[in-house]
């Protein structure tokens, strides 16, 4: 499964951050009080995984670089090895270069994630979770709630939401991918956002005029109505 | 309905300029230094007048929770954390705020974070909010450049910091403990209260932890009055709330609306009505995967805030409309949440670790039907040994959703029972 970390032989025996991850270090460190430093641990995994997918096309953390980490941090090397495995954005093996979260959980799979991972699987050949594809394009992993749930089903590619998905554009999506082109994320729908994608039903015209400032808005008593009527 | 007069959210939908130029324009950061010159006291009972209740679910008074940070500090420094972790499935209302208001935010956590006496606020925004974190970063960055945060924050004479942390995936690290040890750099699992995070929270110093939609509504509460906010919607549920519709509607949205608005009129004005009318409907998660599921028939009268909704044994939670018509297998839609508790239970405390593992093992079962009909009794007796025994609320949370399916949808789960039986299948023992 993804959660265990990698076989021995995969493990790389050496990490070190790089010039680009050593000038975000030196900014996440100063966000947290002296002494506390333990508080950077999923910030640096977290840049780990980013210079392994720049350097290797892989977005993963191998065991070297907990171990960097948990020195730089003056941790115990467990208590990285604990966090790591703790938290599901950390990959504790290689994933291609697309990895390709599906979210199924109900808000999800009411508007059709069944049909979105199945397209997935089809498109990839991928047949389990947490399994890569063997050009080494795409992994998938089910995911749970994604936090954009009006515009479900949700397909999170990296960093990136893609939202309103079906077989169609799950297609599209994927054989852009498979060129080398990320399409723009958000709505595959064109929708603007979590709006109503019939029109607007509120802020309409909404124009950039103080909504807060001159106390003649205070007297709103109109709508203080039971509104249970 | 909610005059677009009183909406706090005005670019929700991400319609307008996210940055500060175009945040000023709608009237953010206006007048901050005046706001603070107030003084916390001042600050804390317009907060309690308003009668604003945090969104991030259990809906407790504002206002009150921040009294309970120290007036004095003992040398310990406070800190305000903004619970930016939203999680809880059919919630995506603080991802609009962030990447589309990011400033009532900021704004909000400065003003926050002095009525309470704090040094600095953490945002703990969750990991797969990438994008969105990096908006943030941007917005706290404008606000460096431009005076509003750092020494004399807004030319206010208090020195006020604002910090954006990312998490990297547990659903357990929006509950406020969990969140606190994540922040802290361990596994976010939920602490023992007492002691409360007033006395003991972020490295052992006063902490007090507030939704993003709670936070990002106090600008404009104390600009306009609490007065105002209380004057919406119902007593005890006063204000705005975002709604996040999502499931079988025509149109799935976010919209902020005055609480106690009917749900019925709120699906229809807003997301279109149910897919296939009205009638067409099965039921409703109200508030979130972690609140009891209602049938049509509450549905068709129930209003949209914490009492009302409580009343009807289940909860407003974060406001998160989950919509379910006829096509729904309601036990596989619940057997679903069971699965996601079983995910994200943190594994500390044995009613829920095990019980979450129980729970979706029998669930699965009952969307075939292979179990015998006294098990949902089992089920339901099981449900209530989880919870109230657990360190924090996710065992709650994972009990509730069941216990409502079996309250409100028991002769669906005996019809299925009973046809499986029909087709005399062997029956596998759990």
């Amino acid at each position: 499964m993804a959660d265990r970390p990698a076989s021995d032989a995969a493990q790389p025996e050496h990490f070190a951050f790089d010039a680009e991850s050593e000038a975000a270090i030196a900014k996440i460190l100063a966000k947290y009080p002296p002494g506390r430093q333990a508080s950077a641990v999923l910030p640096l995994l977290d840049l780990a995984q980013r210079q392994m997918s720049r350097a290797t096309g892989s977005a993963w953390v191998p065991i070297a670089a907990m171990d960097v980490v948990a020195e730089r941090l003056e941790m115990a090397p467990i208590r990285v090895y604990e966090v790591a495995t703790f938290y599901l954005m950390f990959n504790k093996r290689p994933v291609g270069k697309f990895h390709l979260q599906l979210c199924t959980t109900t808000p999800c799979w009411l508007r059709g994630s069944d049909e979105v991972v199945a397209a997935c699987r089809r498109l990839t050949g991928i047949q389990g979770w947490g399994e890569t594809s063997e050009d080494g394009m795409f992994s998938m992993t089910e995911v749970e709630c994604l936090g954009a749930c009006v515009n479900a089903p949700i397909l999170q590619v990296n960093d990136d939401f893609y939202e309103d998905m079906d077989v169609a554009s799950t297609e599209r999506l994927l054989q852009a991918l498979r060129r080398g082109e990320v399409p723009p994320p958000g709505s595959m729908a064109g929708r603007q956002g979590s709006a109503p994608a019939g029109g607007l039903t509120t802020l309409i015209g909404a124009s950039a005029a103080p909504s807060s400032a001159p106390s003649t808005t205070t007297s709103n008593a109109t709508s203080s109505g039971a509104p249970g009527e | 309905m909610l005059s677009d007069r009183d909406r706090i959210f005005t670019n929700l939908y991400g319609l307008h300029d996210w940055g500060l130029k175009g945040a000023r324009a709608r009237g953010d950061w206006d007048g901050t230094a005046a706001i603070l010159a107030r003084g916390r006291d001042a600050l804390i009972e317009e907060v309690k007048a308003s009668g604003l209740r945090g969104r991030g679910g259990a809906g407790f008074p504002t206002g009150v929770k921040w009294s309970f940070m120290p007036k004095q500090s003992d040398g310990r420094p406070s800190y305000l954390v903004v619970n930016a972790d939203e999680s809880e499935p059919g919630t995506c209302k603080d991802r609009d705020i962030i990447r589309n208001d990011p400033h009532k935010l900021l704004e909000g956590s400065l003003i926050a974070g002095f009525a309470m006496g704090a040094v600095a606020a953490y945002i703990y925004i969750r990991g797969e909010f990438y994008n969105e974190a990096m908006r943030l970063e941007a917005a706290v960055a404008e606000c460096y450049e431009a005076g509003l945060l750092g020494r004399n924050a807004a030319g206010s004479g208090y020195d006020f910091d604002i910090f954006v942390h990312r998490g990297a995936g547990a659903y357990i690290c929006g509950e406020e403990t969990g969140l606190l040890e994540s922040l802290e750099g361990k596994k976010g699992m939920p602490r023992l209260k007492p002691p409360f995070p007033a006395a003991v929270g972020l490295y052992g110093c006063p902490t007090t932890v507030n939704n993003v939609e709670t936070i990002a509504s106090v600008p404009e509460i104390i600009h306009r009055g609490g007065a105002w906010f209380s004057a919406l919607g119902r007593p005890r549920n006063s204000g705005t709330k975002v709604f996040c519709i999502s499931g079988h509607v025509e149109q799935p949205c976010n919209v902020e609306e005055e609480m106690g608005i009917p749900l019925r009129e709120l699906i229809e004005r807003h997301a279109g009505g149910v897919r296939g009318g009205w009638d067409n409907l099965l039921a409703v998660i109200p508030g979130g995967s972690s609140v009891p599921v209602l049938p049509k028939s509450v549905c068709d009268t129930v209003l949209m805030d914490f009492d009302s909704l409580r009343d009807v044994q289940s909860g407003l939670g974060t406001a998160a409309v989950i919509v379910m018509d006829r096509s729904t297998d309601i036990i596989k839609a619940i057997a679903r949440l069971s699965k996601f508790y079983k995910h994200e239970s943190c594994g500390q405390c044995t009613p829920c670790r095990e019980g979450t593992g129980w729970l979706m093992r029998v669930m699965d079962r009952l969307v075939e039907g292979r179990a015998e009909s006294g098990e949902i009794d089992t089920l339901d007796t099981v449900t209530r040994q989880i919870e109230g025994h657990t360190i924090c609320a996710l065992g709650d949370a994972a009990a509730w959703p069941v216990q409502g399916l079996i309250r409100h949808f028991r002769p669906v789960i005996e019809e299925r029972i009973t046809a499986f039986k029909r087709q005399g299948l062997p029956m596998a023992a759990e």
